[in-house]
């Protein structure tokens, strides 16, 4: 039996709720999270100077909890087009798993404890960092761009690249040319990755009314413009090295990468309109994933060997 | 006030519940953890050497 009047919830439409832990877990996005913590463990490892090994694992727990956050208000806000989305409809809103209210006050409280934390104990610059990144997920791009332009991932795939700047933050308290040139790499990577997906869901996002770049302004365009924007991921994607930022054995890893990056994106370029499998596009966003968990694992395997090596010499 | 006034949970909504009590219950301890562990990495063992 739960303390709970019978009348109050037939007449206000409260129920009581069936949703697991795990389901709130997954308002949380946890691959999206996994990729957020990688990077931002990267701009951590990559800083010049280190921080106590006890305040850097809480500045990740911080950062992945504020993704999360970002992911549940996300989910709160677009529910009624991942409802009829295929990719997005057995999420816990639409599902009927979570009700809405739960997951706007999940993300807001989750919001304000990770940004709190990180501010409390590690610095505020991060903190601050941290509080733009969900702001402008939760509200530039899934309140306002995602509905009204085709630019809506371009810009807001800045929330993304954001998190390797707040482990550089956390770490430094200040933003440095390094840690830009990782946030562009995520930036320029983010729409040849994401116009991939939705070339082949292209019906999916026009169903919903979602202004997505192949929906506005055709498949040809969309894949020219992806192919430009990969040319720019690999371009930026050497410039650590270029820069002299790390070494030569990224450099090479990174090239090529970058060179694998612009081949597929040239196959998807090559791809005829008419193609209904778009295996290209396929492999395109497969690969895409590969190409930004490979580039952020050579950074930081460079990073973690100059560390050891600068260490080392400091023994001799 | 009678039973037939409250609500009897369905097992589903039962295994929901402590589901997420068991949740919320270690996210408070994890919280506890972190705070009282960085509050000793950031001001050092000195913060417990206080006079009585």
């Amino acid at each position: 039996m739960a303390l709970v009047n019978k009348s109050a919830l037939d007449n206000a439409g409260m129920r009581m709720s069936e949703a697991t832990a795990g389901d709130f877990l997954e308002l949380l996005k946890p691959r999206v999270m996994s990729l957020v913590v990688f990077t931002a463990f990267v701009g951590m490892v990559a800083a010049p100077v280190t921080l106590n090994p006890i305040l850097a694992i809480i500045s990740i727990l911080a950062i992945a909890i504020g993704a999360g956050a970002s992911g549940a208000l996300n989910m709160w806000y677009d529910a009624d087009i991942d409802a009829v989305m295929s990719r997005t409809r057995g999420r816990p809103i639409p599902s009927g798993r979570v009700q809405p209210g739960e997951a706007l006050v999940f993300g807001l409280v989750l919001s304000a404890l990770s940004v709190m934390t990180l501010g409390v104990l590690v610095n505020w610059l991060a903190a601050s960092l941290l509080a733009f990144t969900i702001f402008f997920y939760a509200v530039i791009y899934s309140m306002w761009l995602k509905r009204s332009t085709p630019q809506n991932i371009v810009i807001g795939g800045a929330a993304g690249a954001f998190p390797p700047v707040i482990g550089w933050a956390a770490v430094t308290g200040s933003v440095s040319i390094e840690s830009v040139v990782l946030f562009l790499i995520i930036f320029l990577w983010t729409p040849p990755h994401f116009w991939a997906l939705a070339l082949f869901k292209s019906g999916d996002y026009g169903r919903v009314g979602i202004p997505m770049m192949p929906n506005v302004a055709g498949s040809l365009s969309t894949r020219r413009q992806m192919f430009v924007y990969a040319v720019l991921t690999a371009a930026c994607g050497v410039a650590p090295w270029l820069l002299g930022y790390t070494t030569m054995g990224y450099g090479m890893i990174a090239g090529g990468l970058g060179l694998g990056f612009v081949y597929y994106a040239w196959k998807v370029l090559q791809m005829p309109d008419s193609d209904q499998v778009m295996k290209p596009a396929k492999s395109l966003f497969a690969y895409s994933l590969l190409y930004l968990f490979g580039i952020f694992a050579a950074y930081l395997a460079d990073a973690v060997a100059h560390r050891a090596f600068v260490m080392s010499g400091a023994f001799i | 006030m009678m039973d037939d006034d409250f609500v009897t949970l369905t097992d589903s909504q039962k295994r929901a519940r402590r589901s997420r009590s068991v949740a919320i219950g270690l996210a408070l301890f994890a919280l506890v953890v972190v705070f009282y562990v960085a509050t000793i990495a950031k001001f050092g063992p000195a913060i417990l050497d206080r006079p009585m």
